[in-house]
This record gives structure tokens, sequence and C-alpha cells, in this order.
């Protein structure tokens, strides 16, 4: 089926959804989604807390029903068809699943059985994958002994096991060093190259976000508020801000030149909104008479989160409030 | 890709844990050697003067004659506590990683009936062979006994780990499983006729528990094991094979439903 429409050309959606909508009670998780995500692509689902990512993704991989609309990953209905949709895909869960009464390589081991891999294949990988997630070494203790961080490697580890069609990734590099991080996605990204993986990938780390993802969608109550690629996002904002603390009123010459989209006035400064500051930043400061200081900004992934959401994506992550976490826990899933 | 290699993928994951769980193999062992030695021990010595009075087979004593039922009474419990684990693995999420795989939910199950089916077969094993010695050493005819009797309990264990991986699939709290193992375990066992033989005079005086007994699921694998281990039975063995392996059936059906339905 993949293939006959590939054949046709054009992107091919290999994940499709349509008004997927799930209600618990009184609450609306997610508030019908339409989604389609290319064969190829890595995709970010971004959002708040609470704001519908994670029960968008036990949707898709089939372990939680939908309240209506539907869902098709890999071609294949996530409904009707459950198992060949899970005979699709791949995916690290945000939650600790790992069996700490086996160790990392039974851990391994297991999830090779349990997607049919040979075992050729099976102990290639895994020595592959043990020694990117650096615990070659300590594979054969039971998992039980691992530190969170050594956990979190080997979930890693499993998730990318086999190679699915569709990966999907929940958080998988919350509480990773910044070196196994930089190592994680440069095998992802080797992988999606290769096989042509789709990857569907939450964050809370815009940076990474930004530098993996073809197109990121940011989700908010339960709906696709913002989607795009994030350098087109970035733009979206209205390019790069230069700021000038200066006594200077006459503003005439800086609004007169045209990689100036917007000029402001606060508290003393003058903030304008500049096209490609890196080339015009000295016509800039030739326009305006008596600078006595300069900022320039050029905006985040982080800045795109806070316009669409309301809220810092950084106050967010780190300040989660125990009454969210005691509501989602609650509720028995995000 | 074949579902044979999720059942054994399921089901070396269950024994690779027995193995290393070393203290639920005692643990399991505990119990019914508690049954044999002190409470077996003790009612057979107070009556052993009037042992003929309790209307035991002949030739053995009281504690000869529970044996075969504490061997069952060993295999229902620990699949009652297989049923546990999996109260236990759903709450810290290890299923979710079996479930999200291709392997379909009957063969996850099947999987588990048979994990649960070799830990109780190896306690079985260490239990027959304390019987062999219990039963003051019968000769080599015991391997032939040894055999039988672990078919048997083979066969009464798939149902059991049945029902205990059913509850286990719709109870979410391991308080929960407190209550089955008091109102569920307890009076399979009880009324088993494993502690006391079906005859007329339990008829006569206590016929609710004569008639419970007949229809009490575990009364038959305990009547084969009687017939296997001391050749004396209430029914003809035929008819308590059957009984168990009909069981065996019908909870496997009820459980591989219960699975299907298992939310996480």
């Amino acid at each position: 089926m993949e293939l006959r429409r590939r054949g046709l050309g054009g992107p091919v959606a290999v994940i499709e959804t349509r008004a997927l909508r799930k209600e618990y009670g009184e609450l609306v998780a997610v508030h019908g989604l339409d989604l389609a995500i290319e064969t190829g692509e890595v995709f970010g689902l971004l959002g708040p807390n609470g704001a519908g990512k994670t029960t968008t993704i036990m949707m898709l991989v089939t372990l939680l029903k939908a309240s209506s609309g539907s869902a098709r990953v890999n071609g294949f209905d996530v409904a009707r068809e459950p198992s060949k949709v899970r005979a699709s895909i791949g995916i690290v869960f945000q939650d600790q699943t790992l069996d700490t009464l086996l160790t990392g390589r039974e851990n391994l081991e297991l999830h090779a059985r349990l997607y049919g891999m040979t075992r050729g294949l099976r102990e290639t990988r895994m020595r592959e994958l043990l020694e990117l997630v650096d615990l070659t070494a300590r594979a054969d203790d039971v998992v039980k002994k691992y530190s969170g961080g050594m956990r979190r490697r080997l979930e890693i580890a499993r998730g990318l096991m086999h190679r699915p069609a569709v990966l999907f990734l929940d958080e998988p590099t919350l509480g990773l060093d910044p070196q196994t991080r930089a190592k994680t996605w440069e095998y992802i990204r080797r992988m999606v190259k290769e096989e042509r993986t789709t990857v569907v990938l939450t964050t809370h780390y815009m940076e990474e976000a930004d530098m993996m993802c073809d197109r990121v969608g940011i989700i908010d109550h339960g709906k696709i508020v913002a989607l795009d690629k994030p350098s087109a996002l970035r733009a979206s904002l209205g390019g790069d801000v230069v700021r000038l603390k200066t006594a200077e009123t006459d503003l005439a010459a800086l609004r007169a030149l045209p990689a100036v989209t917007r000029v402001e006035v606060k508290d003393g400064w003058v903030e304008a909104a500049v096209q490609e500051v890196h080339r015009h930043l000295p016509a800039i400061l030739a326009a305006v008479r008596g600078v006595e200081s300069v900022e320039v900004h050029s905006p985040t992934l982080d800045d795109v989160f806070l316009k669409f959401t309301g809220r810092g994506f950084r106050e967010e992550s780190a300040g989660e409030g125990w009454m969210a976490a005691a509501f989602r826990a609650d509720q028995g899933g995000k | 890709m074949g579902d044979l290699g999720g059942v054994y993928a399921v089901w070396l994951r269950e024994f690779t844990v027995f193995k290393r769980e070393k203290s639920r193999v005692v643990s399991a062992l505990v119990q019914p050697l508690m049954w044999i030695f002190l409470f077996g021990g003790g009612i057979g010595g107070s009556f052993s003067g009037s042992a003929s009075g309790l209307g035991l087979p002949p030739g053995y004593t009281y504690q000869q004659f529970i044996f075969p039922g504490i061997v069952m009474q060993s295999a229902l419990f620990s699949s009652m506590f297989f049923g546990l684990y999996i109260v236990w693995d759903r709450k810290i999420d290890v299923l979710k990683e079996v479930l999200v795989s291709p392997v379909s939910r009957p063969a996850i199950f099947f999987g588990k009936v048979l994990g649960g089916c070799t830990d109780v077969m190896i306690q079985t094993s260490v239990l027959l062979v304390i019987g062999y010695f219990l039963l003051g050493m019968p000769g080599p005819g015991y391997a032939g006994t040894f055999l039988l009797a672990l078919g048997v309990v083979f066969l009464a264990a798939i149902g059991t780990v049945s029902i205990g991986l059913t509850l286990g699939s719709l109870f979410e709290s391991l308080e929960g499983f407190q209550v089955v193992i008091t109102f569920l375990a307890f009076p399979l066992f009880f009324l088993s006729a494993g502690l006391f033989p079906l005859n007329p005079a339990l008829q006569t005086a206590q016929p609710a528990i004569f008639y419970v007994a007949h229809g009490n699921p575990i009364t038959y694998p305990v009547d084969a094991l009687h017939a296997v281990i001391l050749g004396w039975s209430a029914f003809h063995p035929a008819v308590s094979v059957a009984v168990t392996a009909g069981f065996a059936l019908l909870m496997v059906g009820v459980g591989t439903l219960a699975f299907n339905r298992m939310k996480l």
C-alpha cells in the first residue's frame, strides 16, 4: 500500500489523523486533531505538560482508544488493524517500562524476540546500541541496580533495536547527559537517512526540536496551535530584534532602512525588528546616533512556544505544579 | 511474525525471573511444607490411635493422605500469586512494552500461562521428591508416579494459572488481591477434599461440604492425584482427568478474553 502510494509521487502521509479526539469525562485531552506526517519526516510534537502530547501518541500506538475520529499509521487504521500498526512502529515511552528484574542485555533480547528479529541482527544491534549508550560494561547487571540515567539510556537503546517504519519518542532524552543526548540524536539522524524512518518526538528541549525536526507542531489544550518548519516558525515572529539604549528620539533614519520592519520605544530602549541582522547591524548603528549599548536577540523556538502557548517552555518544564502532576496522575494518563 | 516466537519470548522472561528470584521458590515451598509437617503431623499424630475412624484409605497415615492435596494446594496458591505479579507488572508499566509489540494478546496470555505452569512444575517436582520419603520410600516404581502426578498438576495448573492471570488482569491494586486469596484460594483448597476424604460419613454429617466439594473444580485434580499417588480415589481417574482438562480449557478461554480487554 505504502509503495503504491509512493509511486504516485508527491509526499506520502505515513501518519494521518482525522478529528482525533480523546476525552476523560469532562476533560478533553485531545481536541479533534488533524495531522499528516510524511514518510521520512522527523516531526516534533511540542506543548506544555498536559497539552495532549502523550495522549496523542498513546492513541497512535494503539494503547489508548480514541473517543472519536480516526488515525492511520503506515496505512493501517489504529482502531481496526491494531496489530498491523504495532508491527509498523517502535516507541520509547515517557515512563520507565524496563523490566527491572532482567539485566540490560535481557531487556534488549526480550525486545528483539517480541519483534521477531533474527539472532544475528539481534546480536549486532545489541552490541552497537549498548556501545552507543555506554552500557556495554553494565549489560549483565540487573536493571534494578541501574541509576536513573542508565535506565533511560537502556530504554532508548531498546527503542532503537528493531527499525520500524515509524518511531515514536516520548521525551526520549529527558534526564540524559549532553554527550549521550548528542550521540543519540546523531544515531537517530543516521537511521532516518538510511531507512527513511519517520520519527515523531516530543521533547522539552527546544534547541533539540529546532535541530532535529523537519516540522514542529505546537499543541496546547489538545489542539494544534502552530505547525511549520522550525525556521519558518521563528521567522513568523518578525525576524531578529535589536535593542539600542540611546537618548536619540529621531528615529526616521532607522525606520527608513528596508531591513527594519518595526520600531518601538520601550523604557528608554529602542527596539527594532530586523531581517537578517548579521548583515544589517552596521547600517542600523549608523542610522542612530548616541548609542550607549546594543543587544541583539534572535528568536528561538522558546519564543515561538511562548507566543503560541502564553507560557515559557523552561518555566513550564521546571515548575510543573504538584496539582497539575496530581491531576494527571488521577487521569491515568497525560 | 510468528506468534510462537512471542509465546517463547514471554515464557522466557517469566522463566528468567523465576530463576533469579530464589525467594519466590522458597516462599512457595514453605507453605505446603508447613501443611504437611505441622498440620498433617499434628492432626495425624493426635488421631493416630484411632486413624481408621477418620475413614482414610487403608494403609495410609493422615499425613500421607493429605500429601496429594497439599501438592495441589501449592500449585493453586502459586498460580494465584502468579496473577499477583501481573498486577504488579501493570503498576510499574513493564507490561506496556509487551502490549505495544506486534505479539498478539492471546500469545502473550499463553506465554504467561506456560511461564506460570513452569514455576508450578518446578515446585511440584521438589514436593514430589519430599513425598518419596514421606510415603516411606516406595521404590523405583515411584518414577512412574512422579511423572503421572506431574502430568496431572500440569493440566490443572493451566486452569489455575489462567484463573490467577484473569484476576490479575482485573485488579488494579495489590490489596485487592489479598481479598482474592482469602475468599477464593482458601475455599477452593479447603473444599477440594485434599484434607479429608469424600466418604459416606461426610455425606451424612456435612452434606453441604460434601456436595460443594463435588462442584469444586480443584477437587478433580486432587482426586486424580489421590489415584496416582495413593492408588485410591473417589471418582474414576478418567473422570477426574477429563474434568480437570475441561476446566483448564474453559479458563484459558476466559483468560484470553480477559487479556484482550485488559487496559493499562
